[in-house]
């Protein structure tokens, strides 16, 4: 080897240089690649740190307190955690059925012409920014809730007990229920597209076994596809999750913007990041409310990095490469 | 659920009128579910089409030059939306140019120097948690990292608000396209003594040239558009550009602000912008997906 090596004139005067570009190299992708972790540690830290006089103040009482009073300078988490997670959940349970019929159709049912436009389509709705959901939803949405929907809906459960209360008060057209709706339009491309793609991952002979002992395409799919990929479609719908327990502009302004926990699906609420979004203003620096909204963002924070912690789970070891 | 379907059939065959029973009722739920999944796509598809026609119908009618070419001004005095088009272009350009070589870093070092560790998974990890992450949050930690201790809202502090954004766009479109080139154009790379860096640089990153554009494309897309992380940060300016070290105007929070407002020109405007913000963000996506095509 040693002899080799000094027999070419080529390989020694090369050999430093290389060590160096690629030690060089090497070192910008690994500092890069600890930045990341940076990055998202000190996002943890800051919003801690800034919710700290918030924490401190109100203990763990803030996680259960209703009352948002900038007057007497009393805050609690209660109110927007609970809008956050009903108009979450809410969502998803619109979103899911309909995203689930999109990608069963994009996968099975639609004829092969159709599948590249419809599916460009779907995504292209998932790219509309949440500003121009919060116009649409304000502008469209919540008249037509206010209209058609919420009126009619009011009258036919007017009566009858529990339900007369998930279906009361004035059809303003927005609040909760209104909210979840546009929450739905927006996750449904994310959840439809994950559904689809781990639907085709089921191997081609598994479906082609199934048809060939005449199982009709439903069956298929409930029989062959959902069991095969249960978790990844799971791990989907916790995606969407995710993307609406975060969304701000959307929900800003259909919400309806109260400080208070309403038994009415049709009453107005507010979420973390809408009362972030519309109360900032008015937190100078180092007020207390300041830092309760960033306690509220840090509190959101870990309600999102867990759903998308179990989403990433689920969906790993279906989606890799 | 499988079990049942599949273990009448051999006992139904013995019966004419069972069969044709059964196989009417598989039949027709098979088509009720067709029939539901085809709503589903229709009520997709009507709501894309509702937003881009209510966008259309009420934007078109504001637009005209005077957008392009005024500022925006108080309600009543006719004003467009040049700084807010302008500085949401600078913020976007400074953003992308930002975040950009740091994502394409950190895709290169998750795809070429990290396979099977342990950190890597953790980087990636984090990484796929920044894309999901609120973007409101953001907003939040940028306000406190670089507005408050400098003492105000800045087009630099948007910026990089938005650069957060974009680097785990590219890490992910990055790493998923340098696990696409074959190995064994690297190892020819290697085979004639190229140094790894080399290698990357030259082959790899030209092999997945398209991929890349793609992913950074998509990040201009996506922060083109962000409204919630620039409220904090560049804050929106109503009456000039503003500037890197002074609140900045941006299209998005123009948007948020005259949309909500009682006169009736500034909606209009709000309209007008949401109009041309929808077009621009879809039109890069579009281009995109085009450039993209095939490459799954």
């Amino acid at each position: 080897m040693q002899q080799a090596v000094t027999a070419s004139e080529a390989i020694p005067a090369t050999a430093p240089r290389r060590s160096a570009g690629d030690a060089i190299f090497a070192a910008i992708a690994r500092s890069s690649g600890a930045f990341v972790l940076l990055l998202l540690g000190s996002l943890i830290v800051v919003l801690f740190i800034g919710g700290l006089k918030a924490f401190v103040k109100f203990g763990p009482g803030f996680l259960v307190s209703a009352e948002w009073n900038p007057v007497t300078e009393n805050f609690g988490a209660l109110v927007s955690v609970f809008g956050t997670l009903v108009t979450a959940v809410m969502a998803l349970a619109l979103a899911v059925p309909l995203a689930f019929g999109i990608a069963f159709f994009l996968t099975e049912l639609a004829p092969d012409w159709m599948r590249r436009p419809v599916g460009t389509a779907i995504e292209l709705l998932a790219a509309v920014p949440s500003i121009i959901y919060g116009m649409w939803g304000f502008f469209v949405i919540v008249p037509f809730m206010g209209n058609y929907i919420q009126p009619p809906v009011i009258d036919l459960f007017d009566g009858i007990p529990v339900l007369e209360d998930l279906f009361s008060g004035p059809p303003f057209g927005t609040g909760i229920f209104t909210a979840a709706f546009v929450l739905a339009v927006m996750i449904i491309p994310f959840i439809a597209a994950t559904m689809r793609d781990v639907f085709d991952t089921v191997p081609q002979v598994y479906k082609e076994s199934a048809y060939g002992v005449g199982c009709t395409r439903w069956e298929v799919m409930r029989s062959i596809v959902l069991p095969y990929t249960r978790t990844s479609v799971v791990g989907g719908i916790m995606l969407g999750l995710g993307r609406a327990l975060g969304e701000t502009m959307a929900v800003t302004f259909v919400i309806g913007n109260s400080d208070r926990i309403t038994t009415s699906l049709f009453g107005s609420g507010n979420t973390i990041a809408s009362i972030v979004a519309l109360e900032f203003p008015e937190s100078p620096a180092g007020s207390l409310k300041l830092s309760s909204l960033l306690a509220l963002g840090f509190i959101l924070f870990v309600i999102s990095f867990i759903v998308l912690t179990i989403s990433r789970m689920m969906l790993k070891p279906r989606l890799k490469g | 659920m499988s079990a049942t379907t599949f273990s009448t059939i051999p006992g139904a065959a013995k019966n004419e009128a069972v069969a044709k029973r059964l196989s009417n009722s598989r039949r027709r739920s098979d088509a009720i579910v067709k029939y539901l999944c085809i709503l589903a796509t229709g009520i997709g598809l009507v709501m894309l089409a509702s937003i881009l026609f209510t966008l259309l119908v009420r934007g078109l009618g504001g637009l005209s030059l005077s957008v392009f070419t005024t500022m925006t001004k108080p309600p009543g005095s006719g004003g467009g939306l040049l700084n807010a088009i302008l500085g949401t272009l600078i913020q976007t350009a400074i953003g992308t140019a930002v975040g950009t070589p740091i994502g394409l870093m950190v895709g290169t070092y998750l795809a070429e120097y990290g396979q099977g560790s342990r950190i890597a998974n953790v980087v990636r990890f984090v990484s796929d948690i920044l894309l999901s992450a609120p973007s409101i949050l953001i907003g939040l930690f940028v306000y406190q990292f670089l507005v408050e201790p400098v003492g105000g809202f800045s087009g630099v502090a948007g910026s990089l608000a938005l650069a957060v954004i974009v680097i785990p766009i590219v890490v992910r479109t990055t790493e998923d396209m340098l696990h696409l080139i074959p190995s064994t154009l690297r190892e020819a790379a290697i085979g004639l003594g190229a140094p790894k860096w080399k290698m990357i640089t030259l082959i790899c990153y030209r092999s997945a040239k398209d991929g890349i554009v793609t992913g950074v494309l998509l990040a201009v897309a996506r922060i083109a558009g962000e409204t919630a992380p620039l409220l904090f940060t560049s804050l929106g300016n109503s009456s000039a550009l503003g500037g890197m070290g002074s609140p900045m105007a941006s299209l998005p929070v123009a948007i948020y602000q005259y949309a909500g407002s009682a006169f009736e020109d500034w909606v209009q405007l709000a309209w007008v912008g949401a109009l041309l913000i929808t077009v621009g963000v879809l039109t890069i996506n579009i281009l995109a997906r085009f450039a993209l095509r095939g490459k799954r």
